[in-house]
């Protein structure tokens, strides 16, 4: 293989995850290169979240490694671990309530992060809130408003934002653009797009919107029952489909 | 630049009782630095196929695509990612963008994710869309909504806005006036005189007749053309 002079920023090692009898997720590994989207793709119960909960260091595989930049995540202390949340990774999960505080405003949502991170300038945490909240298209004059006050399409780019604002290298995101009216889908989308090339950002982005996937991924991994049963180029798999199950998944699609 | 040899292929249909559909067996192709190559053959000959397994979205069974110095039967996605972004341009038949990103935009995003300017690109994608007659006023909306015509040249503003040492084209000039399948054959030219191999598929025989230096009938690439020839 031709050496294109970098390291993966995220090195998965034969990760397992059990629930008593039920398979989590099993004997998955992969590269993540800086830059990459990579989807994950499958249908409910497929593993895709028991994944993502592993990567992102919420829940303890039973086995395997995951090494960022060299390190393994798995064997680090929950403080290490949780330093590595706040400034090198962030979390958008499907229902921004989960990642969003909504009892306090859409600025202080985005200041909180910066200030967990050791930001104390008010001044300078209110211009970097409104300059975030300017980026997700969030009017400037929103910014003490509470997220309750906004519509579904705000409180996810509000999540977005205040994920964004320490300048993460990695981002997990679970099911996005789900839940959310589709003509507000291709605005996040475009957002999301954007954010990826302007900061370099590697992601890994569980849906089960094949569209979606198409869009965003540069690379897919297709799971059933925990096992990932084909992982390649996402206009390859989606185009060439080799595994009977990916060929059912991608065939059963509705055309628009 | 271009290089393929005894490329071949099968579809294995999984949930039609596993049916395994050869559709290419011993194919070879070789494209210079400079050539234009158009594939022809009856519809269901196997263009399409051939050119998408140069792009990398069908996998090859057994054989090589070599484009530059990367070989695609082996290559590894990401290696196929950076071939795309600097090397290997793509004209399809159909625009896939995400919804609501401005014409411009779309047409200047190859030159961006190389890490030019954004002034620098959209004055690139500035100069195709004018040269292609879309009328500035649609520059900042989405193509979702334009004609087919019009999707067609956004299309192809796209594919020209980096000089791709190697180019596919697919029905480049198809549903193209008079003026602007001038345009596409104008760049098409200049895209071979900087040395840019070029594979194309046109039913415009004019077209074909104009820019293609050579034509390879893919039927002779279809495993039945081979068990008659055997």
């Amino acid at each position: 293989m031709k050496d294109m002079g970098e390291t993966p920023l995220l090195q998965v090692e034969a990760l397992s995850k059990r629930y008593g009898a039920r398979i989590g997720c099993a004997d998955v590994s992969f590269d993540l290169w800086p830059g990459e989207v990579l989807g994950i793709v499958g249908e409910s119960g497929s593993g895709k979240s028991t994944l993502l909960s592993c990567l992102a260091g919420q829940m303890a595989p039973d086995q395997g490694r995951v090494l960022y930049q060299g390190r393994d995540t798995v064997a680090m202390s929950e403080p290490e671990r949780r330093v590595l949340a706040r400034t090198d990774w962030a979390f958008v999960h499907q229902n921004p309530r989960d990642g969003l505080r909504m009892g306090v405003s859409a600025g202080g949502n985005v200041g909180e992060r910066l200030m967990a991170v050791g930001a104390r300038n008010y001044g300078a945490i209110r211009e970097a809130a409104t300059d975030w909240l300017g980026r997700v298209e969030i009017e400037a004059g929103r910014i003490d408003d509470r997220p309750r006050q906004f519509s579904g399409g705000m409180q996810q780019r509000l999540q977005i934002a205040r994920n964004l604002v320490t300048a993460p290298k990695l981002v997990f995101m679970d099911e996005p653009t789900g839940g959310l009216d589709v003509s507000v889908q291709a605005r996040l989308l475009d957002l999301l797009r954007g954010l990826v090339r302007d900061m370099g950002l590697s992601v890994i982005l569980v849906t089960h919107d094949l569209a979606v996937a198409r869009l965003l991924a540069d690379r897919l991994m297709v799971m059933q029952g925990g096992h990932v049963i084909e992982h390649g180029l996402t206009d390859q798999v989606l185009d060439d489909p080799q595994a009977p199950y990916t060929q059912l998944l991608v065939s059963s699609v509705l055309q628009v | 630049m271009i290089e393929i040899e005894n490329l071949s292929k099968s579809f294995t249909l999984h949930n039609q009782g596993g049916a395994v559909i050869p559709v290419m067996a011993g194919a070879h192709l070789r494209v210079a630095r400079g050539e234009c190559v158009a594939l022809t053959g009856a519809s269901g000959a196997g263009k399409s196929t051939l050119m998408r397994m140069i792009w990398g979205n069908y996998l090859a069974d057994a054989g090589a695509i070599r484009v530059g110095d990367l070989d695609l039967a082996q290559a590894s996605p990401r290696e196929i990612i950076a071939l795309r972004r600097e090397v290997l341009g793509y004209v399809s038949q159909f625009l896939r963008v995400v919804p609501r990103v401005p014409t411009l935009r779309v047409v200047a995003e190859p030159l961006l994710s190389l890490g030019a300017g954004e002034a620098e690109a959209e004055a690139r994608a500035r100069d195709l869309l004018a040269m292609l007659n879309i009328p500035e006023r649609l520059w900042a909306l989405s193509p979702t909504t334009f004609s087919g015509g019009e999707q067609q040249r956004v299309n192809i503003a796209r594919g020209f806005a980096h000089p791709y040492p190697a180019l596919l084209l697919d029905e480049p000039t198809a549903s193209l006036d008079a003026t602007n399948r001038e345009v596409v054959l104008a760049l098409i030219e200049e895209a071979k005189t900087r040395g840019a191999a070029i594979v194309g598929i046109f039913h415009d025989e004019a077209a074909r007749a104009r820019v293609c230096d050579r034509k390879v009938d893919v039927t002779g690439f279809s495993p039945q053309a081979r068990r008659g020839a055997a």
